[in-house]
């Protein structure tokens, strides 16, 4: 071994045990800034590391160097500027777009190796064998990362509508036909047939377009966690492919950490990886299977004034905040609310659902941006039994978190998932844009209950008009 | 055959360690977490950089490591910047009490 060698291989070493101390800190609250720090420390080191090793053997020449700055200049840039502009509610999207990049990078650099051999390998059969189906790889779970990201980003930032023939039986066997389509040109690839690589590309990304596209909204946040743990996956057979154990450490570490994560997310909404997957969107069937129950029959709808009237009565309130909260970015008129109501002498708290949002967590993050104390912030568990000493729940653009037809409607496509009890509160204010139906396309049966009101408008605007009432009652938040 | 059979076992090992590091995560850090893992995952940009660098004067080689390694440098500047301001709401939080 040489020095330079030694030095790549302690350097590694290092970035690898950082790397899993990172994520390691990223899941405790306390450390998980640092963490993350960490963790990005330890990535550059292992670009040190790579560098050192190449200069210290045979060099990298001025032309490398060029093409080496140019590719990280615009990739950090357009990283950077991304990161900081984008909104906190938008946070779902980004990090599908951002986890669609790293597929196509892994599938870049399978492509390449796959059309310019790197001399590496040793000739031996076994060898080869495992380059090509490493590459392969690489390819199929690379594009199949991209093209479901970038459908999951589309799909969250409404430029993309389901199409109807997506939500048919049909699309099994299309997605069927282009993973057969896959299998076929995997299995001539791996004997040695080149010509099937761009049929693998054209079918792989096909079929991440097919898997993603009949996937209903609620389970997105899933479905990113999957395609996470995919480019993971993507990430270490990329590193069989240039012979690199720091790739395949650091891309299984993430495979495996995100499967997990998302077999944790599968349960708190009650449903399995199996059902998310091939389910397709609930909505589908419950426009066909329950059309009937679909009326609403019982809706008491109400004023600002009268909301307002009643909150400053109350002695317990709980906030219900869901995406229509982080459409409307009305987190911050929220935060004004809640802090006229506790000057008041109201007790607030919020009540957060683990998948309200598009994403778990989504609306922590939100609730933060806008300085609502952590403290505040409860649990589904823990607020539950809460709510019948609760005297007003406030709902903000949450709507199947709070659907009692999970807890009792055998029948419906919701049944079983765990759900925020609202309705055994004194009185529920759902502020609402209209009478839609949630994500999942299904009824809410809590808008028919007696103690359920509903104040429709851009909860934005509505909690605005809030502030404005609760002023004029002589409550405010600046004493 | 060195190299693969240590690659295996890397794997193997990798893997399980990416099993066991998150046990118990608290819904708030859902999406920190896998913002940052996803950010982890743009490790291919090593792969990316070897690439480029033993390329040569392989002009299509050059380019399609450097738009590779642009791809992966996205996903990781990105993600980790993400996933800090995300992280930095709730430490500002912490450290004010």
């Amino acid at each position: 071994m040489t020095f330079s060698e030694i030095l790549k291989f302690s350097i590694d070493l290092l970035a690898v045990f950082l790397l899993a101390l990172g994520i390691k800190g990223l899941s405790k609250v306390r450390s998980a800034r640092d963490a993350n720090r960490l963790a990005a420390i330890a990535m550059s080191l292992a670009v040190v590391g790579v560098l050192l090793d190449s200069l210290g053997s045979s060099g990298i020449s001025f032309n490398a160097w060029i093409w080496i700055i140019a590719g990280s200049l615009v990739g950090t840039l357009l990283g950077a500027v991304v990161a900081r502009r984008v909104a906190m509610t938008a946070m779902p999207e980004t990090v599908a777009l951002f986890n669609g990049c790293g597929g196509m990078s892994s599938l870049l650099v399978a492509l390449a190796v796959a059309i310019f051999p790197l001399s590496n390998s040793n000739g031996e059969l076994s060898s080869v064998l495992v380059e090509r189906i490493s590459i392969v790889i690489s390819v199929f779970v690379g594009s199949i990362t991209f093209t479901g990201s970038m459908v999951a980003m589309a799909k969250l930032q409404g430029w993309l509508p389901t199409p109807a023939w997506m939500q048919s039986k049909v699309r099994h066997f299309i997605n069927i036909a282009l993973g057969v389509v896959s299998l076929i040109s995997i299995s001539s690839l791996v004997s040695g047939d080149e010509r099937g690589l761009l049929l693998l590309i054209v079918g792989s990304a096909l079929l991440g377009i097919g898997v993603t596209l009949p996937i209903g909204g609620a389970d997105m946040p899933v479905v990113i966690s999957l395609l996470n743990s995919y480019s993971g996956v993507a990430a270490a057979a990329a590193g069989f492919v240039v012979g690199s154990q720091l790739l395949i450490v650091a891309g299984a570490m993430v495979g495996a950490a995100g499967l997990i994560l998302t077999q944790v997310m599968c349960n708190g909404m009650n449903r399995s990886l199996i059902s998310v997957l091939f389910g397709g969107a609930l909505g589908s069937i419950t426009a066909e299977g329950l059309s009937g129950s679909a009326e609403y029959i019982n809706i008491t709808s109400c004023s600002v004034e009268e909301c307002a009237l009643t909150l400053e009565a109350a002695e317990r309130v709980v906030i219900v905040p869901g995406y229509g909260l982080a459409v409307a970015q009305a987190q911050h008129t929220l935060r004004e609310v809640t802090r006229a109501l506790e000057a008041n002498g109201v007790e607030v708290s919020y009540a957060i659902h683990p998948v309200a949002g598009r994403m778990p967590g989504h609306m922590n993050v939100l609730l933060a941006e806008a300085d609502v104390p952590y403290d505040q912030l409860k649990e589904m568990d823990i607020v539950n039994p809460e709510f019948p000493a609760t005297d007003v729940v406030l709902v903000l653009g949450a709507n199947d978190v709070v659907n009692p037809q999970a807890k009792n409607d055998p029948s419906s496509p919701l049944y079983g998932m765990p759900v925020l009890d609202v309705q055994e509160a004194r009185t529920v204010f759902v502020v609402k844009r209209g009478m839609s139906a949630g994500y999942s396309g299904i009824k809410n049966d809590l808008f028919d209950l007696a103690n359920t009101s509903m104040v429709f408008g851009d909860a934005k605007k509505v909690l605005g008009d809030l502030l404005v009432e609760l002023k004029e009652l002589g409550i405010s938040g600046k004493n | 055959m060195s190299f693969l059979s240590e690659a295996f076992w890397v794997l193997l090992l990798g893997s399980l360690l990416g099993l066991e590091l998150i046990g118990k995560v608290p819904p708030t850090l859902h999406t920190p977490l896998m913002s940052g893992a996803n950010a982890i995952s743009g490790i291919t940009m090593l792969a990316a950089l070897t690439l480029i660098i033993k390329a040569g004067t392989n002009l299509p080689l050059l380019v399609l490591g450097a738009v590779s390694l642009g791809f992966a440098l996205f996903n990781v500047v990105g993600g980790f910047l993400v996933t800090d301001r995300m992280l930095a709401m709730f430490s500002r939080k912490s450290s004010r009490k």
